[in-house]
């Protein structure tokens, strides 16, 4: 009788422990969280080019995270790409003259969405779009442009 | 020449005959779960068997292996001038494959045997005969508890596993190498995704749950009953099993990843 309690409670206790492991995976480990975010507001913006934007890519503002795209798409009638986020119901002041940019953290880092706030006295709502974007910075389109100009300084002289 | 021939042919057909018996014994296995699990104290029994006596030698290996994936990132990652993203590679690396895999060989080692030679000396010692000369269904009564707490005490293992090799990683790169705690925990957040790579993991430590499980009951519950024929059960039950994990994992690996 002893035996078979000692077995029920060492079994009790391993599941228990592999389900505290689980939890800890999914909750510490992850940005599960993001997950139940339902609680927000989705913004749209338009760009030229998006660079390497990605799916979960972090909308950021003075540098906090107040979001994350939930999809990129092409707009084949525009020749636009359209960006979705979602942004955290918290951050619900922001006025709707601000802009948008794509740009890039760190050196192997991935891209993200900055906004920068403008002055209107109107928030953002649900499923707005943002007016003002600025596109990714392609290297190979700043190189050339370097050049170009290099290449009509000389012409002037 | 065509001697040589003919023993591939027969070791492959052999090797067939094996496969389409374990798959049927699965069949004869999944037919006596529903009754099995109406006596769930003979399961616990066996999760505490497999899976409560691989708790110490799971939760060591996992710290170990964890400390080790965090030296060796922080070694490599330093290169490029990358440690914060120590926290990432850790994370990603035991979640999605060394959770898994490292504690389905571990659990191979130290519950498979168990299973396929207490099976084996069963059969050896006419105990198998015995429950079916007084219309005790030796499958039901002894193989499926086996299995089930096998398939149960698989993915719990592999979670403790990552969780204490995630543990060893942040004991190694935070507080002995000085990566930024903040930075470690906040990019492994940023990186790993709940669906792609947590559920993933936990999907494949059951399919390596299954595979071993199986294993080993069917190579016991088949061994020849001799002393020689239970420890060549025991053996081969250690060979298959890591074979066929290893390969399982690339399998579903491709598949769930998409990329091949």
């Amino acid at each position: 009788m002893r035996q078979t309690r000692a077995v029920e409670f060492g079994t009790g206790l391993f599941v228990f422990m592999g389900i505290v492991a689980l939890f800890f995976l999914t909750t510490r480990v992850t940005n599960f969280d993001s997950y139940q975010g339902d609680k927000g507001y989705t913004l749209i913006a338009r760009f030229d080019n998006v660079g390497t934007l990605k799916e979960r890519s972090p909308v950021s503002m003075s540098g906090v995270t107040i979001g994350r795209v939930i999809d990129v798409e092409f707009d084949g009638d525009a020749l636009e790409a359209v960006v979705r986020m979602r942004i955290n119901s918290e951050y619900n002041k922001i006025p709707d003259d601000t802009d948008a940019s794509i740009l890039t953290q760190g050196i192997l880092g991935g891209q993200y969405v900055g906004l920068e706030p403008g002055g209107s006295e109107d928030f953002f709502k649900d499923s707005d779009e943002i007016q003002f974007t600025q596109s990714a910075l392609v290297l190979e389109q700043l190189i050339s442009k370097y050049l170009f100009s290099q290449g009509e300084d000389s012409d002037g002289e | 020449m065509r001697r040589v021939l003919t023993d591939v042919v027969y070791a492959v057909q052999e090797w067939l005959e094996t496969f389409g018996a374990s798959q049927l014994f699965l069949m004869r296995i999944l037919g006596g779960c529903p009754r099995a699990l109406l006596r769930p104290s003979l399961i616990i029994r066996q999760v505490y068997a497999s899976g409560v006596l691989s708790l110490a030698i799971i939760g060591i290996s996992g710290l170990f292996v964890g400390m080790v994936l965090a030296l060796q990132g922080y070694n490599s990652l330093e290169r490029f001038g990358a440690t914060e993203s120590l926290g990432v590679v850790a994370a990603l690396a035991l979640v999605r494959e060394l959770g898994p895999v490292v504690t389905a060989l571990l659990f191979a080692g130290r519950a498979g045997t168990a299973l396929a030679s207490e099976i084996g000396l069963m059969r050896a010692t006419d105990q198998l005969s015995g429950m079916e000369m007084m219309a005790v269904d030796p499958v039901r009564r002894v193989v499926v508890p086996r299995f089930l707490g096998g398939i149960i005490s698989m993915p719990l293992l592999a979670a403790i596993f990552s969780a204490m090799g995630i543990f060893g990683a942040w004991m190694v790169g935070v507080v002995l190498l000085g990566v930024d705690e903040g930075s470690f925990w906040s990019s492994m957040r940023d990186q790993v995704d709940y669906r792609e790579d947590v559920l993933s993991g936990v999907l494949k430590s059951f399919v390596f749950g299954v595979a071993a499980s199986l294993l080993a009951v069917f190579e016991g519950y088949n061994s020849i009953p001799t002393a020689e024929g239970v420890s060549r059960a025991t053996t081969r039950t250690v060979v298959l099993t890591a074979l066929s994990v290893l390969i399982l994992n690339f399998m579903l690996t491709a598949v769930l990843l998409g990329e091949v």
